[in-house]
């Protein structure tokens, strides 16, 4: 007797397949469960108990923690599950800041949206707990313990997504949170700014940094010019935050809607994303040819970068030394508007709309700043962007389209497939075929790094060379990758990167989504965009090939390129939040100096390091302005991780394990050297 | 000038019971409690940079073995006094009117729910639910010794005992 | 040849014993005895036996040749807890099978003296009823003693520390005789017995046994959960204290009928003694090779560990338990799937109680007929409860289930005493059972039998076993609220409804406690109860709002007098206190106006005396101090 695989959901018989969970079945009945902490990508955890049923015989269970079983019979409405679910969003709301109208999330909060679908109307309990400061300290995202449900969405997100955990509970029962290591700052941690766990959280808890109301006041400054980058992702996701069908291209619409705000110019990121297409196309046919390591990676998200400088500082040397497209239209525009508007460059302000919240963080670096003018001056993400549209009273789905300004915002499709995964490892591969075979490409599409798988794997035969390449999103897939990399198990040329499921198109700065086929017509969208183009390949954009004419080298990879559009990268690997002090002086400005330390390493050649510098210091009198530490890293058993900061330096020491042992090797090795030329310099 | 560890020597000593520990536990993850709990009878308590010490060298996020150590009632973030007071306060203590206890011990030393360590360090007043001896109902331990059917003024006289031997030591 | 190894240890014990020892002194070695000083007892006790030229050792020696002429050794033994803490140190005496309660270092001369050399009873040591003021010199005249059925504890005077003594009395033969059936036979002889885990849930151990058996895997764990975090229980400590063998055994049968090749045993982080003497005993057996590979050549293995626990009542949940031994914090899982089916590391997993596994090995020794012929249909055996709180007779007990409270409270406990201890006869007014996930029982329910059906019937639960009587100065609002004060600490904070349901209830409860509460506080808090219970993740929370549900249910006057009357009937609440004196029985005495800080009370020498309401801080100083009841409600 095979048993039917149906249950029955009030009343009316419903089939099942391979459904993860009754929720799923359920909700493919057509009704609506609510929940809080069960999210598809995610593993299953069970704890907002609003996705409660019924089953009869067992009584009230969880949907997104139950197998459906043949002959289950479900009510989804009783008295009893109304109570449950109602009473629980009101003990939820007991504690938490209400204050829906002024807050990001409002128009998309689950906890709003359910209270007000419960028909909760007021809240009987009292607030018992003691208000927390919010968390400003992220350049990307803003921490509200005030509107935290615990749900573990981010904590889950952060750990078995992105592979990090700079996120989790600690505590227990009334006293739990959700926060970093020893409930310091965002800053302080090993986050790395994808706010992915912004995109999971079902409330106002998590969000991305806001920077509209600096942007407005930029746009209300009469001495300033305001240009606007608008990056590939966001043209199709924007669409959605006004109604738009998910994927529709509406590049024209916000084009013309910034101008209506006030930005002087509008450019197109796409634009720089040939540009770099032009650089690391070169640079890998470059270290092909031998001159750096291979694999080689992207480095245009810069949540990846900001990875690898964390747990894999001995990959730094095979990441792309260009910037990303975002930092390369800056410095670009920096570069050449003055001229070409007659303003003085600091009257210029670059404003990025972005998908991303790691690119507010970019942004903000050091490395990127230039006699205090930074490259970009401020990144607003794709659903900031159609806020402010909304503020200023503009009727976005009435706008006609605008063409982006000239000659930054001229672009081919390859630039613009950068928003999704496997769009930079395509359009790298047709730059790199044509300049291989030395003939035009008749395929333009390379399928195989098409899809929103999250790693993809090819072989693609260029001038005779079969190179693998990979392309992968999900810095969790990155690490297994890096570190099948490192074992020496896998043997790409070339490894596409980005932090988020799908790449840019569901960057924590686009309108939430968790629906892969909104994913899928956001991706669609930049094909689509990239079909509907005249040119297809960033070798053909002879607005980029004239910039480099006209103030860099006249070609890619020249010495002007480089110091323009490269970059380099910062071994993070130290933990700072928890240093064992080791010694300090007494003078008012004491020098920084931190070593790492490894308990895992052969010899402890960190720690004979740290006696060797302090020796040093000791020997030369300058203990006394010196402050040293000793800290910890975040891969203790990889080669690399040992790195010595000197005030604002770092200077690191690869394959430090196998190479020095000895105390005596240590102090003739020439990395000793730079640490003592670094002190002194930073001393003098 | 500060110098809090003469070298990395002594700061190597300063890790090598942890080291040790580790070892031990072959830098097991799934070992991580009791990894913690042979570290705080080490140092008495987890400090900040033990437990960073502990997570990288197990390769797991600082966060999560925060977020472990931080769950469990007997792991301690802060430093604890020399003499642990730890009152009782389960079923059978409860209605034997053990807080009688709790705020004679209070009172004397001046601490509260949410100060419960002197600042000189000297002791640390706490509750704990059910020691397994309700038989002797209210129950009280100092550091290892278990006190049974105590009384408030024995409680405080234990205090002021450990308070004059410490002063004759003087 | 398997039998050969226990056989030959029984055989060099029985010689030993035989041969060299004269006199067994047993010294309660509990954690309670302990405390009251039963180890300085016992070394002043083996002192002052070699001073009186007695022989006196506190370990046998096996391997000695035992030809010591006509010198016989007293052997002075520790035990683990035997239930009557109260009256530590407990010092048995046999032959003569005297026992001595409350002993100090200075009775042990006297001791000496009399019983072991005179032979004559030391009549102050002796205990002595409190209700009746009946002396008893042996165990078996003491009523706290001569109701209990033992079973687990049947071997809760021999040495801890000894396997041998262990296996003398027929320890570890009931993994020997599992050893020769199939893994389904053992768990059919289990099912057979009627055994229902004692962990609280009262599931049926054997068919736990057969679903875990017929989950396919080449790795499977048992996992003995000896946690007991109900606050006032403490029975699986005395039995991982006092007959840690046991424990092993149990596992070791449990392992078998489960084809399970490894243990953990997880021991609540306030038990180091029981840890203690869990790593000596499991050190013993491995060196026997009861531990091992290849256990008694039978081709078995089982590999066992000891975890300390890190303080989380809630580990005492099997999936947070599981989630502890990782190395994770211990949050509860959904359930299905079970332990059964994915438990430690993903493996299939049997998780059984203290107690449980303690009673396997006498249903593999004596037969599972033997085992059902006691307790009732439905709840076979025994079952231990920790006696606690307003009871003359205070301490660990063992009863047959379907004994009534009425045989506990007044037969074994000896009736139930006033706040000052006196026994009246009056003063019963409720037991809680089962910890902060039973219930309150009531006078008219002294008479029930208990078993796990008739408390779940009323809304109570065997749980761990702690059962605490009150009496009638006992606010039962103020015992909810302990409770809730409890689960609300406890509440791992994953799930909604438990961790802010507790929290809230917890406000209600204290806005009750502090007259500032209404109807609607009452509608609230018994709709949170629910729902906290409907819709809570795990057993914590499912259970949490017991205590409240069934002081509502029972109590419901006393709410109604602290809602509406502002006032506590058993006057323990000090916000609704109305201290006043009664002018009839004043006597002008003086005494309370002297004691009051704040000068609340007037009156003149020999004149009736009055509180001043508002000045009155109801400290309840003067009440104390009344010589003449004169004072009421504070
Ligand atoms: C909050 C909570 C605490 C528990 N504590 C214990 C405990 O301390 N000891 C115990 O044996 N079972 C405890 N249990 C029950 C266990 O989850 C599990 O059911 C039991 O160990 C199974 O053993 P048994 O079948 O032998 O009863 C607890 C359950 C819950 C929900
Ligand atoms: S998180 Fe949601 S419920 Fe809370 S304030 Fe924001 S919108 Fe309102
Ligand atoms: S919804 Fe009500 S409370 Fe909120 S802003 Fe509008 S009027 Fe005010
Ligand atoms: S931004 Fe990314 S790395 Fe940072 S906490 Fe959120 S998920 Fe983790
Ligand atoms: S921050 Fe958001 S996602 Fe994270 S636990 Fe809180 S509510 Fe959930
Ligand atoms: S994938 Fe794109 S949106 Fe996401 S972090 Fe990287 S750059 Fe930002
Ligand atoms: S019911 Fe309580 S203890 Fe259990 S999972 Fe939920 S919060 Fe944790
Ligand atoms: S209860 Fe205290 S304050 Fe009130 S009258 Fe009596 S002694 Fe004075
Ligand atoms: S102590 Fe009692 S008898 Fe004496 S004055 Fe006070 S109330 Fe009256
Ligand atoms: S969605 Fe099921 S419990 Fe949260
Ligand atoms: S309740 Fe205090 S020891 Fe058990
Ligand atoms: S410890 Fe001795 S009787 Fe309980």
């Amino acid at each position: 007797m095979s048993i039917n695989k149906e249950i029955i959901v009030n009343g009316i018989t419903v089939a099942f397949d391979n459904e993860r969970n009754l929720l799923e079945v359920i909700r493919k009945a057509g009704i609506e469960i609510p929940t809080f902490c069960y999210h598809s990508e995610l593993s299953i955890y069970g704890a907002c108990r609003l996705c409660v049923v019924e089953v009869e015989g067992r009584g009230v269970m969880a949907t997104c923690s139950t197998k459906p079983e043949p002959g289950m019979v479900i009510h989804t409405d009783t008295k009893q599950i109304r109570s449950i679910r109602k009473i629980n969003i009101e003990l939820l709301l007991a504690n938490h800041d209400r204050e829906c109208p002024s807050c990001v999330r409002s128009a998309n909060c689950t906890l709003q949206d359910l209270a007000r679908r419960l028909g909760v109307e007021e809240v009987r309990y009292k607030q018992l707990e003691e208000r927390e400061e919010i968390d400003h300290s992220s350049p990307s995202l803003t921490r509200d313990p005030n509107k935290c449900v615990l749900c573990g969405d981010c904590v889950r997100v952060c750990d078995e997504v992105q592979g990090i955990g700079a996120i989790d509970f600690i505590g227990r029962g009334a006293n739990a949170k959700v926060a970093p290591a020893f409930d310091q700052d965002l800053s302080s941690v090993e986050c790395v700014n994808c706010g992915q766990c912004a995109a999971v959280c079902p409330t106002g808890a998590i969000i991305p940094k806001q920077d509209r109301n600096d942007v407005w006041d930029l746009l209300h400054d009469d001495s300033k010019i305001v240009v606007a980058q608008v990056a590939p992702a966001v043209r199709v996701g924007l669409g959605e935050h006004f109604g738009f069908e998910p994927g529709e291209n509406t590049a024209g619409q916000l084009v013309n809607a910034l101008k209506m705000m006030g930005f002087d110019y509008v450019f197109d990121t796409s634009f720089a994303a040939d540009m770099t297409i032009f650089e690391e196309a070169t640079e890998f046919l470059d270290r092909l040819g031998g001159s750096a390591p291979l694999p080689m990676f992207t480095s245009c998200c810069p949540a990846w970068v900001k990875f690898a400088e964390i747990y894999f500082p001995e990959l730094l040397p095979n990441l792309s030394s260009c910037k990303s497209p975002q930092q390369m239209f800056g410095s670009v525009a920096k570069k050449v508007l003055p001229a070409k508007l007659n303003a003085d460059k600091k009257d210029i302000v670059v404003v990025s709309i972005m998908p991303c919240t790691a690119k507010k963080y970019e942004a903000t670096l050091d490395k990127f700043k230039h006699e205090d003018i930074p490259e970009v001056d401020k990144v607003l993400t794709t659903v900031e962007v159609g806020r402010m549209i909304n503020s200023a009273g503009i009727k976005f789905d009435e706008l006609d389209p605008e063409a982006f300004d000239m000659p930054l915002g001229f672009s081919t499709g390859a630039g613009v497939i950068f928003g999704a995964t496997g769009g930079v490892m395509e359009a790298a591969l047709r730059f790199a075929y044509e300049k291989v075979e030395g003939k035009t490409i008749k395929q333009l599409e390379f399928k195989e790094v098409r899809g929103l798988d999250a790693v993809k794997e090819a072989t693609v035969n260029v001038g005779g060379t079969d190179l693998k390449v990979a392309v992968v999103y999900g810095l969790k897939k990155a690490k297994e990758l890096a570190e099948k990399i490192r074992a020496g198990e896998a043997d790409y040329h070339f490894v596409e990167v980005m932090a988020c499921p799908g790449g840019c198109i569901a960057g924590a700065g686009q309108p939430i989504t968790h629906d892969i086929e909104v994913r899928k017509e956001r991706a669609k969208g930049l094909y689509t965009a990239d079909k509907r183009m005249q040119l297809h390949k960033s070798q053909d954009n002879y607005m980029v090939q004239e910039c480099y004419n006209e103030c860099m080298g006249g070609e890619a990879g020249s010495h002007e390129a480089h110091h323009t559009l490269h970059t380099n990268y910062q071994n993070r690997c130290q933990i700072f939040d928890a240093r064992v002090p080791v010694l300090k002086g007494d003078a008012d400005k004491l020098l920084p100096i931190i070593v790492t330390i490894c308990t895992k390493q052969e010899n402890d050649p960190g720690q004979k390091l740290l006696a060797l510098i302090v020796d040093y210091v000791k020997n030369n009198n300058l203990a006394d302005k010196v402050e040293i530490e000793a800290a910890f890293t975040s891969r203790p058993s990889a080669d690399g991780t040992i790195a010595v900061t000197v005030g604002s330096q770092t200077v690191e020491r690869s394959k430090f394990k196998n190479a020095i042992n000895t105390e005596e090797e240590l102090a003739n090795n020439a990395e000793f050297a730079k640490i003592k030329e670094a002190i002194d310099k930073e001393l003098a | 000038m500060q110098e809090t560890n003469e070298k990395t020597a002594a700061m190597i000593e300063h890790l090598a019971a942890v080291n040790k520990i580790l070892e031990k536990y072959n830098c097991d993850e799934s070992k991580l409690i009791p990894i913690l709990q042979e570290v705080q009878e080490e140092y008495k308590y987890l400090s900040k940079d033990v437990i960073s010490y502990v997570a990288t060298s197990l390769d797991i996020p600082p966060a999560k073995v925060y977020g472990v150590a931080t769950f469990y009632a007997h792991f301690a973030l802060e430093p604890k006094g020399k003499y642990v007071f730890k009152l009782c306060d389960g079923t059978a203590c409860h209605v034997k009117k053990s807080h009688s206890i709790l705020h004679a011990l209070y009172d004397r030393l001046g601490l509260s729910d949410d100060k419960q360590t002197t600042d000189d360090l000297m002791f640390t007043v706490e509750t704990v639910s059910c020691l397994g001896a309700c038989g002797l109902a209210p129950v009280m331990l100092v550091n290892e010794d278990v006190y049974g059917q105590v009384k408030p003024e024995e409680a405080v006289a234990i205090i002021d005992d450990i308070l004059a031997k410490a002063a004759a030591a003087e | 040849m398997s039998n050969k190894i226990l056989s030959d240890i029984k055989a060099k014990y029985d010689e030993v014993v035989n041969n060299s020892v004269e006199r067994r002194i047993t010294l309660c070695a509990g954690t309670g005895c302990v405390a009251n000083g039963a180890l300085e007892v016992r070394d002043a006790l083996v002192k002052e036996l070699e001073k009186a030229g007695q022989k006196a050792v506190i370990e046998l020696d096996y391997e000695d040749n035992h030809d010591h002429g006509d010198e016989k050794l007293n052997y002075v033994s520790k035990s683990g807890c035997q239930g009557f803490c109260q009256m530590g140190p407990l010092v048995k005496i046999q032959p003569g099978n005297i026992i001595y309660t409350k002993v100090k270092v200075e009775d042990v001369r006297e001791i000496v003296e009399s019983t072991i050399v005179n032979d004559d009873v030391v009549e102050r040591l002796v205990y002595e009823n409190p209700a009746t003021g009946k002396k008893s010199v042996t165990e078996e005249e003491i009523d706290f003693y001569n109701r209990q059925t033992r079973v687990v504890l049947e071997n809760s005077t021999i040495e801890p520390d000894s396997i041998e003594e262990y296996i003398s009395k027929g320890g570890y033969k009931g993994i020997e005789n599992a050893l020769e059936m199939t893994s389904m036979e053992v768990c059919e002889e289990v099912l057979a017995s009627g055994m229902r885990g004692r962990g609280g849930g009262g599931f049926p151990t054997g068919l736990k046994w057969k679903f875990t058996l017929a989950s396919q895997n080449d790795k499977k764990y048992v996992i003995c959960n000896g946690d007991e975090g109900d606050p006032g229980a403490f029975m699986d400590r005395s039995v991982l204290e006092g007959n840690p063998h046991s424990v092993i055994e149990g596992m070791m049968i449990a392992a078998k009928a489960i084809e399970a090749d490894e243990g953990y045993v997880y021991v609540r982080a306030e038990y180091p003694l029981a840890v203690k003497r869990m790593n000596r005993a499991v050190a013993d057996a491995e060196r026997i090779g009861l531990l091992g590979d290849d256990i008694l050549g039978t081709g078995f293995s089982f590999k066992l560990h000891v975890m300390e626990g890190a303080g989380a009542f809630v580990c005492g949940e099997e999936t947070a338990l599981i989630a502890s031994i990782e190395g994770k914090r211990g949050m509860p899982m959904p359930k299905p799937p079970f332990p059964a089916q994915s438990g430690l590391w993903g493996k299939p997993t049997v998780i059984n109680n203290v107690e449980t596994l303690a009673s396997i090995p006498g249903i593999l020794r004596d037969g599972a007929a033997k085992y059902k012929a006691i307790g009732t249909e439905k709840s076979p055996g025994t079952k231990t409860f920790a006696l606690t709180g307003h009871v003359a007779n205070t301490g660990l007990i063992e009863v047959p289930f379907g004994t009534t409270l009425r045989e506990i409270v007044y037969e074994i406990g000896g009736g139930v005493t006033n706040n000052a201890g006196e026994i009246t006869g009056e003063d019963f007014k409720s037991v809680q059972i089962g910890g902060p996930s039973g219930g309150c029982l009531t006078p008219e329910m002294l008479d029930m039998p208990l078993d796990f059906d008739s408390l779940q019937e009323v809304g109570a639960m065997v749980g761990s076993g702690g059962l605490v009587v009150m009496n009638n100065e006992t606010c039962m609002i103020q015992v909810a609220r302990f409770f809730m004060q409890f689960t609300q600490n406890e509440s791992c904070g994953k799930c909604v409804p438990c961790r802010e349901g507790t929290k809230q209830m917890l406000a209600l409860l204290d806005d009750i406690i502090a007259g500032e509460a209404t109807a609607d506080t009452l509608e609230l808090l018994e709709q949170t109860a629910h729902a906290v219970k409907a819709g809570s993740l795990c057993g914590l929370g499912k259970t949490a709002p017991n205590p409240v549900l069934s002081t509502l249910k029972y109590f419901k006057n006393e709410y109604d007098a602290h809602v509406f009357d502002k006032s506590c009937p058993a006057n323990e609440c000090k916000a609704l206190a109305k201290p006043e004196i009664i002018a009839d029985k004043c006597k002008g005495c003086t005494a309370c106006k002297r004691v009051c800080p704040v000068n609340a009370i007037e009156g003149e020498v020999k004149v009736a005396h009055t509180i001043d309401a508002e000045k009155c801080i109801k400290c309840g100083a003067c009440k104390e101090k009344c010589k003449f009841d004169a004072i009421v409600g504070v």
